[in-house]
């Protein structure tokens, strides 16, 4: 059946992403909290995240490409992205945006600039593989089938 | 270069020692002998002026008293010869030479012979009124001439009339001195009366007309007289040498050498005494030509040696040892200080080596991560099959290339010291499920089997660096995988106590290396009780052994577990494949980096050989040991040791609840069926089931099995629970899915079991699955793992549903929060959109505000919250100053209503204004924590939501009107 198949690529396709660690356990977590009344709850919150962290990307690389850098303004849009992707579950923009952190700290403006390059990355790969994840879905739910619940 | 440098740098300094003290010792004699020369010469040189000096002045004083002698013979020729009558007596010539005695210092005295020849005799002596004397006072003999002395000076008044002749050496005076007309000089002799040696002087006197080139015949026919003077050599040269100074230092003789063979002595001792080495000779002039004469001179004692020839070169020796030692100690620091150098440089190299490095890998890994992030994009896209397979070489390669560097890092690390070991509360048997699903898909793909076994007595949590431990655990099975083609790959952790190591030493040490017909005897057994039935390297590892160590554990089950429990658990992993083996001849470096068995094996299998090294390393680091068994074509099998310390129990509670991997709950007491022929396997099988909490029996065949289910049918109809049975490949064969189903219903029919058992396949390919029958529940793909278990289980059992009713906290929480009014302060909307229906779930009526004032606002006194969840970090007004104001506020409100009385009315349960607030934070830390107390804040919460903690937090405030909720 073409659901099963589709199951099957987006179980896969999940184990590698979250074998990998762009993803981590939130992010069943919040598979779960998804149900009847808000059917489309991780979709939403997922695409928030994505346009969320765009904003703050694109407010990190203005900070840093001013002469004088506002060391805190840039720590405060840093710990906004810690945050969002610790509640999706991001796991590596959240590992990198706790490795630019200390570097906020530390007013290094070089491992600044090497964490938001990092950081920029670690966006674009997890937002690649939410979007695959959410078109999975949209095809899974399309053939009829259910998304299948991600466990550990 | 260590010994050898040494050794000839130890000799080096021996010898400069040696060339230093020989150089200030010749210095010390050289300047000693110079200094001794030179004394010496000064001696000689003021010898020689002494000598000369002395010489001079004997002379001249000498030449003197000639001249005077002279002078005197003038006068007798003058006035005696020439006058008529004579104007001279003895009278007036011992008044004369008297008085003028001062003028010839040498002479004794002088006087005067006539000449008288035979004839004159009687004339003469008639005249004088005596007759002629010899030396020996008697009246002379008849002689052919005579020279009488009529004249003579008081002091040697007493040869007056002596015949001067008759003596031997005056006659032969008078004889040369009328004959030459000079003054002539005897050879020494001791005087008359004083008896001291000395000489005479005879001058001869002529009467006048003698021509001056007159012949000998002449002059003696011409001659009148003679004058004559003893010099007292002795006392005159003493008198004269008193004078001068330094007279006591030295000693001088005075010769006569007219004849050279026999010289003769005129003054001083007889032998010559005196330092003999040194002396001077000066010739003396008396102005006889027929005569010569010599003064020696000699020092009288050894001229002593200076003081100071002693002393400088003391001096200069002392200077130069002290020089010596100077050039010597600082040769030597400085070589010290070389060498520290020289070791400082080397270790800086490695430093910098190991920094370098560790920059490098770094900085390679960046820009690496990236190029392996756009191949994951780029293989998320819709590609050709090509561009496909490009795209998945070039990520395997830059993968390979990623676990390179993280390896030479590690290594780089190692060695500059830098890496720690944590020591952290870790999961050991998940962390092993972990690494086997890293290599499920490789060993899925070749056929092997990969298990793990943990035994029931290592804590569940332990305390150390997980990282580390997973990485070695990584490293070996990495390796197993590599090189193993069939067979199994076991990983088995079990506490040392309990394998006696020393006694399989012996077994242990011999098994590297096997002869020949011991091979063969092994090859020709055609399955071993291991877990794929193929042989591995380590015989320990069979069922014999592993059945002991089960059995141990069942006989004394938590015996270990009381009170007493060591502190330290040391834990014996081994690693067992049945792979290709280390090549004996390679198995002495294996451990060495960058060495692997020869060069075809990296071609063949890849990897740099660096692997091994680290894994020793670590296993070091963290206080272990690693060792292994290995025989080529049979397998290999790496044991290390691990030293973890015990958790206490609240930290194992901790670890358990913050561990994200813990295991479902729901199949506790389920009973589990396993058909499977090998033992070892089943052990495996059975571990993971019992982690899940089910029990668990074991049936060699399916046959077996049915057999025991409808033997012991009543056991298990009284459990509601599913029954499940899990069967290994192995035992099953094609129609099996038939049979079985038909027993099964079957047994049912009999009310043997209630329901129909679950039917689960474990296979290790995936090709295993193209043979398994419709009837079969579902396939397990091994390696297994609790959680794939407890996965696959709830899928076939369909409880996905059930687990969120099962487990208690969400229901409690749902109790809690149901109808409750929350207000949740977070800037960050996707923070605010996952808190909100996190808490929504459970039934919460949930508002949001995206800032501290917007909140503030909505909770102008009264309002309808019972509790706030709001961010710390905030812009413009963050989560602290924002509940200081709410705090304020409520402060106010409840001043009134204590003052004003009962402002709200008496219906107002409420006493006082105190909204819950929670703190939501992201970086949990002490300091956080105290904080949000201190600002007025109930609790705290981890962002994201955590269901146990969210439910403790919430607990503390909201249980009590719970109850006045249920009351509404």
């Amino acid at each position: 059946m073409e659901s099963d198949r589709l199951q099957k690529i987006y179980i896969d396709f999940a184990s590698v992403v979250f074998r990998e660690e762009f993803l981590d356990n939130q992010y069943t977590q919040l598979q779960q909290l998804q149900d009847e009344s808000e059917p489309k709850f991780v979709l939403q919150v997922g695409t928030l995240f994505l346009e969320d962290s765009e904003k703050l990307l694109n407010g990190l690389r203005s900070i840093l490409d001013q002469q004088d850098v506002d060391f805190e303004k840039l720590d405060a849009c840093v710990r906004k992205l810690m945050g969002s992707s610790a509640s999706i579950g991001a796991k590596r923009v959240k590992n990198v945006c706790m490795a630019f952190h200390n570097s906020c700290k530390n007013g290094s403006k070089e491992g600044c600039l090497k964490c938001l390059q990092q950081v920029a990355q670690e966006y674009l790969l997890v937002k690649r593989k939410l979007e695959t994840l959410f078109k999975l879905e949209k095809q899974i739910l399309a053939a009829g089938g259910s998304v299948p619940v991600l466990s550990q | 270069m260590a010994v050898g440098g040494k050794r000839r740098w130890w000799w080096k300094r021996r010898a400069a020692v040696v060339a230093g003290v020989t150089i200030a010792v010749s210095v010390w004699v050289g300047s000693h002998c110079y200094f001794r020369r030179e004394n010496m010469a000064k001696a000689e040189e003021a010898l020689v002026s002494m000598c000369e000096e002395r010489a001079r002045m004997i002379q001249d004083q000498f030449a003197v008293s000639v001249n005077h002698v002279h002078a005197l013979a003038i006068l007798i020729s003058t006035f005696y010869y020439q006058k008529q009558p004579p104007a001279l007596d003895q009278e007036t010539f011992a008044y004369y030479t008297a008085k003028t005695a001062f003028e010839r210092p040498l002479l004794n005295g002088v006087a005067y012979a006539e000449r008288i020849i035979h004839s004159q005799r009687e004339i003469f002596e008639t005249r004088q009124g005596w007759t002629i004397m010899t030396m020996k006072r008697e009246p002379s003999p008849m002689q052919d001439e005579y020279a009488p002395v009529i004249y003579s000076q008081e002091t040697v008044s007493y040869i007056e009339a002596i015949d001067m002749m008759s003596g031997e050496e005056d006659r032969e005076n008078i004889l040369r001195a009328r004959a030459t007309g000079k003054a002539v000089l005897t050879k020494p002799f001791r005087l008359l009366e004083s008896n001291h040696l000395g000489v005479v002087l005879t001058f001869p006197v002529y009467r006048s007309g003698l021509p001056e080139d007159a012949t000998v015949v002449q002059r003696v026919e011409a001659t009148a007289g003679y004058l004559g003077g003893a010099f007292d050599v002795e006392s005159l040269v003493e008198n004269l040498l008193r004078q001068l100074a330094g007279n006591q230092d030295i000693t001088i003789n005075v010769y006569d050498i007219t004849n050279a063979s026999e010289p003769l002595i005129m003054y001083g001792p007889q032998i010559p005494e005196g330092y003999m080495p040194l002396s001077h000779v000066s010739m003396l002039d008396f102005g006889d030509p027929f005569r010569t004469h010599q003064m020696h001179c000699r020092y009288r004692e050894k001229p002593p040696l200076p003081l100071s020839a002693i002393t400088t070169p003391f001096g200069i020796f002392v200077i130069i040892m002290l020089g010596g030692y100077i050039v010597f100690a600082a040769k030597n620091h400085y070589d010290n200080v070389k060498e520290d150098c020289r070791k400082m440089e080397e270790l800086k190299v490695q430093a910098e080596a190991a920094d370098f490095l560790a920059t490098v890998s770094h900085e390679i890994r960046t820009p690496m991560n990236g190029v392996l992030g756009m191949l994951d994009m780029l293989l998320d896209t819709d590609l050709n099959l090509t561009q496909k397979d490009y795209a998945q070489t070039a990520q395997v390669c830059g993968k390979a290339l990623i676990s390179l560097i993280n390896e030479v890092l590690d290594r780089a690390k190692i060695e500059a010291g830098k890496l720690e070991i944590e020591a952290v509360p870790f999961d050991l048997r998940s962390i092993l499920d972990d690494v086997i699903s890293l290599f499920s898909s490789k060993s899925r793909e070749k056929g092997i089997e990969l298990a793990v076994f943990v035994s029931d007595k290592v804590p569940e949590v332990v305390t150390g660096d997980p990282g580390r431990f997973r990485q070695i655990i990584t490293n070996l099975v990495g390796n197993s995988v590599k090189f193993t083609e069939r067979g199994h790959i076991f990983v088995q952790v079990h506490l040392a106590d309990n394998l006696d190591l020393g006694a399989d030493e012996k077994v242990y040490s011999g098994l590297n290396g096997l002869s020949q017909s011991e091979k063969v005897q092994i090859m020709s057994d055609c399955t071993f009780d291991t877990l794929s039935g193929f042989e591995a390297a380590d015989t320990r590892n069979n069922w014999e052994n592993f059945k002991l160590l089960l059995s141990d554990e069942m006989f004394l089950p938590e015996a270990s577990t009381s009170d007493k429990e060591p502190d330290i658990v040391t834990l014996i992993v081994s690693v067992e494949d049945t792979g290709i083996g280390i090549p004996l001849r390679a198995q002495d470096r294996v451990f060495t980096p960058f060495m692997q068995a020869d060069s075809s094996t990296s071609r063949n299998y890849g990897g740099t050989g660096i692997g091994l090294s680290i894994t020793k390393c670590l296993v070091e680091l963290m206080g272990g040991q690693i060792d292994f068994v290995s025989r080529p074509n049979v397998g290999s099998t790496f044991t290390f040791t691990a030293v973890f310390k015990r958790c206490n129990k609240d930290a194992i509670a901790d670890t358990k609840r913050t561990l994200s991997e813990a295991l479902p709950t729901g199949f506790r007491g389920m009973k589990a069926f396993i058909v499977d022929g090998k033992p070892v396997r089943n052990a495996v099988t059975r571990y993971h089931l019992k982690r899940l909490g089910m029990a668990v029996e074991v049936a060699n065949t399916v046959k077996m099995m049915l057999n025991s289910l409808t033997r012991q049918n009543s056991n298990f109809r009284t459990g509601r629970q599913p029954y499940i049975i899990l069967i290994e490949m192995d035992s099953w064969y094609t129609g099996m899915d038939v049979y079985l189903h038909n027993q099964l219903l079957l047994l049912k029919q009999n009310d043997c079991v209630l329901e129909l058992p679950k039917i689960i396949l474990l296979v290790t390919c995936e090709y295993d699955k193209m043979s398994t029958g419709s009837l079969v529940d579902t396939v397990i793909n091994k390696p297994l793992r609790a959680s794939t278990v407890a996965a696959c289980l709830q899928q076939v059992l369909g409880m996905e549903k059930q687990k969120k009713e099962l487990s208690n906290g969400p229901t409690n929480l749902r109790n809690l929060l149901a109808g409750k009014n929350i207000l949740v302060i977070d800037d960050n909307k996707v923070n605010l959109r996952v808190a909100a229906s996190a808490l929504k779930k459970y039934g919460a009526r949930v508002e949001c505000a995206e800032s501290g004032k917007d909140a503030l606002s909505l909770l102008q006194l009264p309002h309808k919250f019972d509790a706030c969840f709001m961010d710390v970090q905030m812009p413009e007004m963050d989560g602290f100053e924002a509940t200081r104001q709410i705090r304020l506020m409520e402060s106010k409100a409840n001043e009134q209503i204590s003052n004003g009385g009962a402002s709200r009315g008496e219906d107002s349960m409420i006493v006082e204004w105190h909204l819950p607030i929670l703190a939501m934070t992201a970086d949990v830390i002490q300091a956080t924590y105290e904080e949000c107390l201190k600002c007025g804040m109930d609790g705290y919460v981890s962002k994201p939501f955590e269901e146990q903690q969210l439910f403790q937090a919430v607990a503390k405030f909201l249980v009590f009107s719970y109850s006045s909720d249920q009351l509404d």
